[in-house]
């Protein structure tokens, strides 16, 4: 047998050939259905998986050591290549964690901007999911219908931003821009056009479609229990009938404020978690829609005022001497928020984001840690792939609905 | 009918009797690029974008392969850390000759903006490069640009492999490209 220590660990020293009946195989890191860089070690009798072992890391970029040495305004465009299918989810939930510890609150104009962002970008994370896990399962089309929608709100990410992946649309203390003409109107249209799709499109194509169910249901049960031990959030731990969302367990921004329903599914299964991507989706629509009318009740402020930690908006800097020394310090030292430590929770497309940050009252973070959700659900997969078969680990795999960016930070 | 006047002592390639058979096999091969589906990180999902319905790479020939085996260019869209940069490598040596590599976005290229100690500071120190691609991430109209770039490498390529000239690793790291 294989013996296996600190120095030479499993995946090192894989020992191919087996005293026993099993077999083992490797999967990824390039595996088209590894959804980024997952490598898993499977033990199999036969064609049933024994022994699974994530091996992660392929995508380390010590992202984290990373912020110890950028100002807190540099790091937010890192933020961005953490989960890259909704980045804004991302920037959102560092410059909350920034602003929490700084004590500061957006404007409400921002706060609007901010929440149509997030849920948008939990639009494009959901739109990519069904696209990846339909393609993984062997439905080509459905991944064609998803990414010709996901365009239009990448169009809209454009339109407001810039930047289509990558989008940096959040500051620490408001949003840098308005919204430019016409958005609001063709960020209405793109609603009716995810609800109209979802019901001529995706339901057709999948709800009752024969093979996708037998491919999906009873496959990658996961507890109660497991999830939570395992740590799950997000749609992982919904699908396990527990409702816990953090929009409604510690509103933040205006999800207070805002009508919108939990879906939660009992089945336990791939396709009852696939149900709530579907049922999320709906609920994303119907906030960005009661969000639209309340754009135009809220003053054009767009960052926070709070002149030693924000820069003063643009007319204030180039009239005022104070506005304009100011500035410049935080421009060429950055910020330097108070002493103390923080960790804020965010309800991203994955499930729970959170950053921790501990200040010593520098211009850098002495800490940063990121929660990401994919981190916990590649650990669960050593738990819930024993039992099933080698056919049904890329199925189980795409619907826990990982990302490498932020499990490997 | 474009009329071009050949000068059969400067040209360089293989002699004057193959001359329509490069072209001939140019045009094979530049039209049915198939790259390999080889996704790091962020710009792979840009990657997966433009073999989508909007960009529609299929309409160039290019055809997403999930086996080095049956690619002919390899796009290394994302940061290669150093522990997948083995891997990297490995895939490069298992893809069948004629092979291009496309390095997609700025941390391909250069680390990009992750200048670190788990990241590979550009592709090219592991593996050939043919296009460099930058951009963080690069649009689908880039990489688009990209394979039209290397359709226009390959026409003026000859025919026979051996004859291109390729960035050789082997000068600066012995046999096998060092890795750390």
């Amino acid at each position: 047998m294989q013996v296996t220590n600190k120095l030479t660990p499993f995946f090192e020293n894989l020992n191919f050939d087996r005293d026993d009946n099993t077999m083992v195989i490797n999967f990824g890191p390039q595996h088209p259905s590894a959804h980024g860089q997952l490598r898993l070690v499977l033990e199999l009798d036969g064609e049933q998986v024994v022994k699974a072992y994530p091996d992660i890391g392929y995508l380390h970029r010590g992202i984290e050591k990373m912020a110890e040495n950028m100002t807190y305004n540099e790091f937010l465009p890192t933020t961005d290549r953490l989960d890259y299918m909704a980045a804004t989810s991302n920037n959102y939930a560092y410059a909350l964690a920034v602003e929490k510890l700084l004590d500061i609150e957006a404007p409400r104009r921002a706060q609007v901007i901010r929440t149509m962002l997030l849920e948008l970008n939990r639009i494009l994370g959901h739109l990519f999911f069904i696209a990846t896990h339909a393609l993984d399962v062997g439905a080509m089309s459905v991944f064609l219908y998803a990414f010709r929608e996901r365009e239009f709100a990448l169009d809209l990410m454009e339109d407001y931003c810039g930047a289509r992946l990558t989008h940096s649309a959040v500051r620490i203390g408001g949003v840098p821009l308005d919204l430019p003409d016409n958005w609001l109107e063709n960020v209405a249209s793109f609603c009716d056009k995810v609800d109209y799709e979802i019901d001529h499109t995706y339901n057709p194509l999948l709800q009752e479609n024969r093979i996708w169910k037998m491919r999906l249901e009873d496959v990658g049960i996961i507890s109660a229990e497991d999830a939570l031990s395992w740590g799950c959030s997000g749609i992982m731990l919904r699908g396990s009938g527990i409702n816990y969302d953090i929009r409604k367990e510690e509103p933040y921004e205006l999800y207070s404020e805002l009508d919108f329903d939990i879906p939660v599914s009992d089945r336990c299964d791939s396709y009852g978690r696939y149900r709530l991507y579907i049922e999320e989706m709906k609920q994303s629509t119907r906030i960005i829609r009661q969000l639209v009318p309340m754009y135009a009740e809220t003053s054009p402020e767009l960052m926070a005022h709070a002149p030693q930690y924000i820069s003063a908006p643009k007319e204030e800097i180039m009239t005022q001497n104070y506005s304009l020394m100011q500035h410049f310090v935080l421009v060429t030292q950055g910020m330097r928020p108070p002493k103390g430590e923080v960790y804020v929770p965010t309800e991203s497309s994955k499930g729970e984001l959170g950053f921790y940050i501990k200040s010593e009252g520098e211009p850098y973070a002495y800490r940063l840690k990121c929660r990401a959700p994919s981190f916990f659900h590649t650990g669960l997969l050593q738990e819930i792939l024993v039992g099933t078969y080698i056919a049904d680990v890329v199925t189980i795999i795409g619907s826990t609905n990982i990302v490498f960016g932020e499990v490997d930070r | 009918m474009a009329q071009h006047q050949v000068n059969y002592a400067s040209s360089a390639g293989l002699p004057i009797a193959l001359t329509s058979v490069d072209k001939l096999v140019n045009w094979g091969r530049s039209n049915s690029l198939w790259p390999l589906t080889y996704g790091l990180a962020c710009c792979a999902i840009e990657m997966m974008a433009s073999g989508a319905s909007r960009y529609d790479f299929d309409r160039m020939g290019t055809i997403f392969r999930a086996s080095p085996r049956q690619a002919d260019v390899m796009i290394l869209a994302g940061t290669l850390s150093k522990k997948h940069a083995e891997f990297a490598r490995r895939l490069y040596d298992q893809m069948t000759e004629p092979k291009w590599v496309i390095s997609m976005g700025s941390c391909a290229n250069t680390g990009g903006m992750f200048n670190t100690y788990a990241t590979v500071q550009g592709v090219d120190r592991i593996i050939p490069v043919d296009i460099y691609l930058p951009g963080c991430a690069p649009r689908p109209e880039t990489l688009q640009y990209a394979l039209m770039m290397l359709q226009t490498k390959i026409r003026r390529e000859s025919a026979d492999m051996k004859k291109n000239t390729k960035q050789d690793l082997t000068v600066q790291t012995g046999r096998r490209a060092r890795l750390i």
